[in-house]
């Protein structure tokens, strides 16, 4: 009974507690009820990617209204990858921001952090699940808006500038996607996804056609933060709450890349993407500038957290080349990176909460000695480094390989060799990590010893050793990466 | 049951322990591992003893042949060695990452596929890195110098790698034609790591700048490792063959104007592994027997001599030529080892030296390859010069320097006895050496022409050497401070080289206005912290570059 409602309790029980977190207003009361919902969700998440994985696409009527007239609810192989990877982030964050929360915002402001965070979750897993064009639209708007709130919540009040910034961009970015999807609507007189790519074919030569692609192709390169658009995301990461900042670079430009590869592949198909625009050009193009300004950038950075977020910057490029590539191993990089790299980065950002917890900020002088001073955190952020870089052993290792086995599929030998010299970069900026943590002497600036609180070191962990298990048993990573690009590459699920 | 056991792990677990143990316990383990390893590798059967499967591709992490039973036994006998010599170290890091890059070695050599050569290969360079780290701030720029080099390796090999699974769809690391880029990339990692041109000068960087015990370990596994592999990838690929002769002749020239002890022994590696890439170039079954054996004996002796000049580091602190000599009056027992060692690499008849290398120069004239014989007979000449006598001549014996220290310890003086022992043993009981190369050998090391050819050669250019030692102080005094002696006397090939590293050397490290520092304050002009890419931009600006985005996609979409 309760397994064919999945898809709609994912998305409904985390976006009916907010609401409710409001009116308890009690900071305990409100952590127990957003981790109850993160964890429903990600259970659900969990049961509905086991039955897409039997049934190949489940398809869900919201109120039995039966697709294309009413909200259809689709959960494909690409869709759970996402579904599974958002929850996941979000049930571990939760228990995780406890500590966190209460050490980085005042008192009577907590519980809205929790319900943002409920908020946020439900959008990003209504945008993975939602089979209809315009509700995704709307699930955009409920995550982002708890975005803005959840990055102004930063004690830094930097963190007010960053969110008015990301507020302004992101809507920008939000309103290019409706138009889009209001030029394609006009074409097909659908708003249906799966209805929309039927029609698209018959009106795809006409002259609306490439403005709905650009404008939604703009519109979501903003929104999961392709260089030269990414400019909102280092502040927002680095001055939003440590808990925020790890559940947002884990998931929101994941699932942003998720809906670029659905309109891209899924709506217009990828031979009509490269006939109306040079599309694997520009993504290349932008790839190999984000990896390597970013990385660059990232190198230089004094915040070990804006360090964190440029190098997401230079991550998501990874990303966006393997869709660029557009083959099958390319694309399988391309989501096999969504995964490994919102783990990498997620257990990254959650230790680095724990230092901000311990010594009030994560500049490189914090950090110094922290080998002696935090040694379960500073070995974990070794370790999760070590799979920023890609080496073996380590889930990153394995969206590099086959990053690099796309490039070679494709023919691009010096794209190959540029994916393995570009990760040398981030071994310097690991590098300063690890130079900082194990060669300095503690300055005035470090923390006295003793570890973040138990939990969240806990959850921090499990994140690591999710980064270790996953460069080995890669069944549910990269099948399930290679089943979404199959189907994005219109083969059987 | 013994073949599900990984020698090369159980190495690096010991390491990771050591780091954790102190006192009888430690040196137990250190002892005991390399031993236990030893023994697991002479026990197991032949064949893969682990096999699965990984992203799809079939795994062989644990395989067992002739060619990687034979490294295995030595790299566990060096760690053995090693350890004993190294058991009185201070540094309580050096050990633990010997072990973490020997036992990575071990597992190296016995990778059945490429992609678990590729982690160990990764991790060696990690440990050997961390070795010479452990020798203190003096060597950080060293190491820093080292380990760029031997990541830019890794990326070469790791490209190659990858090449070679999208156009095979196979793992398995089997010998491979120069008919693709994939395998060019391979051969350029492996090469990076045996120290052949243009990147030799990374081994005589990098290596004297451990501590008198880190070069001990240094000196053995990452050259030849990288023979090992080349042994199994590229025999019989004949740009091995000039590669390998430039290496010997880089080694001998630049040995023979070194000042520095420990910096001799290091070109003098680069030196020896030519020969070794040569006979791998050759390809014939005699020649691939004679790299193999070469490696084995190669790595005793020059252990040998790197234990004995270690010696006199550490009893004297002091690690120049011009500043030692007569130490044989207080250090005997270091001398002889010494002198065993250098007799060994100058194949004297009865050392180990003679039996292994032999067999690479008979396996040249077999094949009619004259010039390669001509060039490999004088290098001979030329290794007695700067490894047979410079060393010991200038380090023990020469004018007295004053200097009386004592024998080093216990622990020391067992490790140098045990590898003399085995240098001679080889070189007369050669019978188990021959019956674990790769390929079945007939060969006798001692017929009467052999030993009476080799003999001559060898005391003319012992007395070459005397008649010309006035000429050749005089050039030590002058390297220490002019470059006139390189340019004029070495080929100018090598001297570009050689000035090109330096030049980027100091470019990373403190020289103003080179090309290298300018790119380098252009990269940072651009994303530093307050450049161009990292500041934070005005919403204008972002939203500016939004509209742009959108124009393009546009302009494109209707162009």
């Amino acid at each position: 009974m309760i397994a064919a409602h999945l898809p709609a309790l994912a998305v409904v029980v985390p976006l009916a507690a907010a609401p409710l977190i409001v009116l308890v207003r009690h900071a305990g009361a409100a952590w127990a009820l957003a981790v109850a919902a993160a964890w429903f969700s990600f259970g659900a998440s969990l049961a509905l990617a086991a039955q897409v994985a039997d049934a190949g696409v489940v398809s869900y009527a919201m109120g039995n209204w039966p697709p294309p007239w009413g909200i259809e609810y689709r959960v494909d192989a690409l869709s759970a990858f996402v579904v599974v990877l958002v929850s996941a982030i979000g049930a571990a964050v939760a228990p995780y921001a406890l500590k966190s929360v209460a050490a980085e915002v005042p008192g009577e402001l907590r519980y809205l952090y929790y319900a943002m965070h409920c908020l946020c979750l439900a959008g990003l897993l209504g945008m993975a699940m939602t089979g209809d064009a315009f509700n995704l639209f709307v699930f955009m708007e409920v995550a982002s808006l708890a975005m803005y709130v959840l990055i102004a919540l930063g004690r830094d009040r930097r963190a007010l500038l960053a969110s008015y910034q990301y507020l302004l961009l992101g809507t920008i970015g939000a309103t290019f996607y409706v138009i889009g999807v209001g030029v394609l609507y006009l074409q097909t007189g659908t708003l249906n996804i799966a209805d929309m790519a039927a029609r698209l074919p018959a009106v795809a030569g006409g002259r609306p056609a490439p403005a709905a692609l650009a404008f939604i192709t703009a519109g979501m390169s903003l929104k999961l933060a392709l260089f030269p658009l990414h400019l909102w995301l280092p502040n927002a990461y680095a001055y939003a709450p440590s808990a925020a900042t790890a559940f947002l670079a884990a998931t929101a430009t994941k699932v942003s890349v998720y809906v670029l590869l659905r309109f891209h592949f899924s709506v217009f198909g990828e031979s009509a993407v490269t006939a109306l625009l040079p599309m694997p050009e520009i993504l290349i193009a932008l790839s190999i500038a984000a990896i390597v300004t970013a990385s660059l950038v990232a190198v230089w950075q004094a915040d070990f957290k804006r360090l964190l977020a440029y190098s997401s910057v230079a991550q998501i490029g990874y990303i966006t080349l393997g869709i660029g590539l557009a083959t099958r191993d390319g694309l399988t990089a391309a989501v096999v990176h969504l995964f490994n790299h919102g783990i990498t980065k997620g257990a990254l950002f959650l230790l680095a909460g724990g230092i901000v917890l311990r010594a009030g900020g994560a500049r490189f002088e914090n950090l110094r000695g922290l080998g002696r001073s935090m040694p379960l955190t500073a070995l974990g952020i070794t370790l999760a480094g070590l799979s920023l870089i890609g080496v073996p052993g380590t889930a990153g290792f394995i969206s590099k390989w086959y990053l690099v086995l796309g490039a070679i599929e494709a023919g691009m030998w010096w794209l190959a060799a540029l994916v393995v010299l570009t990760s040398l970069i981030a071994v310097v900026y690991v590098w300063r990590f690890v130079e900082a943590a194990y060669l300095s002497e503690p300055g005035e600036a470090a923390p006295r010893p003793g570890e973040a609180p138990m939990p969240m070191l806990v959850v921090s962990w499990l994140m690591v050793a999710a980064c270790l298990w996953f460069g080995f048993d890669t069944s549910f990573t990269v099948g399930g990466a290679s089943r979404a690009a199959q189907l994005l590459l219109g083969g059987a699920p | 049951m013994i073949d599900l056991l990984h020698p090369g792990l159980l190495v690096v677990f010991a390491g990771v322990a050591l780091a954790l143990l102190r006192g009888p316990v430690r040196a137990a383990v250190a002892l005991a591992a390399p031993l236990a390893a030893l023994w697991i590798v002479l026990a197991a059967p032949a064949g893969p003893a682990w096999s699965g499967s990984w992203l799809g591709l079939d795994m062989r992490p644990l395989a067992y042949d002739a060619l990687s039973r034979l490294f295995a036994v030595i790299f566990a006998l060096m760690a053995f060695g090693g350890a004993l010599f190294a058991l009185n170290q201070k540094s309580r890091l050096e050990l633990p990452a010997a072990f973490v890059y020997a036992g990575s070695a071990i597992g190296a050599v016995l990778a059945g596929d490429l992609v678990t050569l590729f982690v160990f290969w990764e991790l060696m360079a990690v440990g050997s890195t961390l070795v010479l780290w452990s020798a203190g701030a003096s060597a950080y720029r060293a190491s820093m110098r080292y380990l760029a080099i031997h990541l830019l390796g890794g990326v070469l090999l790791f490209a190659g790698i990858a090449g070679h699974v999208a156009e095979t769809g196979s793992t398995e690391f089997a010998r491979m034609a120069l008919d693709s880029p994939s395998h060019w990339l391979i051969l350029a990692g492996f090469l990076v790591n045996a120290g052949a041109p243009p990147l030799s000068a990374w081994l005589p960087d990098a290596y004297p700048e451990a501590s008198w015990s880190g070069m001990v370990f240094l000196s053995a596994f990452t050259t030849k490792t990288a023979v090992c592999v080349l042994l199994r990838g590229f025999p019989g690929t004949e740009l091995l063959v000039w590669v390998g002769l430039f290496m010997v002749f880089y080694g001998i020239v630049y040995a023979l104007l070194e000042n520095d002890m420990r910096r001799i022994l290091a070109y003098s590696i680069v030196n020896q592994v030519g020969f070794m890439v040569t006979g791998i170039g050759i390809g014939t079954e005699m020649a691939l027997n004679g790299a193999a054996a070469h490696a084995f004996t190669h790595i005793i002796y020059k252990a040998l001599l790197l234990m004995s000049a270690g010696s006199v580091l550490y009893a004297t602190g002091k690690r120049k030529c011009t500043d030692l000599g007569g130490l044989f009056r207080t250090m005997p027992l270091t001398t002889v080892c010494g002198t065993i060692g250098a007799l060994a690499i100058s194949s004297f008849p009865l050392t180990s030296g003679f039996v292994s290398k032999s067999m690479i120069s008979q396996a040249a004239g077999d094949e009619h390859l004259l010039w390669v014989w001509l060039a490999l007979a004088a290098a001979t000449a030329g290794v007695f010069l700067h490894a047979g006598i410079k060393f010991p001549w200038f380090v023990f014996f020469q004018k007295d320097s004053g200097l009386r220290p004592p024998e080093p310890p216990l622990n020391m003086r067992l490790a140098m006895l045990f590898f003399a022992a085995l240098c001679i043993g080889l070189g007369v009981f050669y019978q188990p050496l021959y019956a674990l190369l790769p390929f079945g050998t007939q060969y006798v090391p001692y017929t009467g022409a052999h030993v009476v050819v080799q003999l001559e050669l060898l005391l003319f250019s012992g007395l070459a050497f005397f008649v010309m030692l006035p000429m050749l102080r005089r050039t030590l005094t002058i390297t220490l401070d002019t470059d006139w002696v390189y340019r004029r006397m070495a080929p100018a090939l090598v001297a570009a080289a050689e000035a090109g590293w330096r030049r980027a050397v100091h470019a990373i490290g403190r020289s103003r206005g080179s090309v290298l520092h300018r790119l380098d304050s252009a990269v940072q002009g651009l994303h530093g912290p307050q450049a161009l890419f990292a500041r934070t931009w005005s919403s204008g600006g972002m939203a500016l570059w939004v509209a742009l985005m959108l124009a393009l996609y546009l302009l494109l979409g209707y162009l």
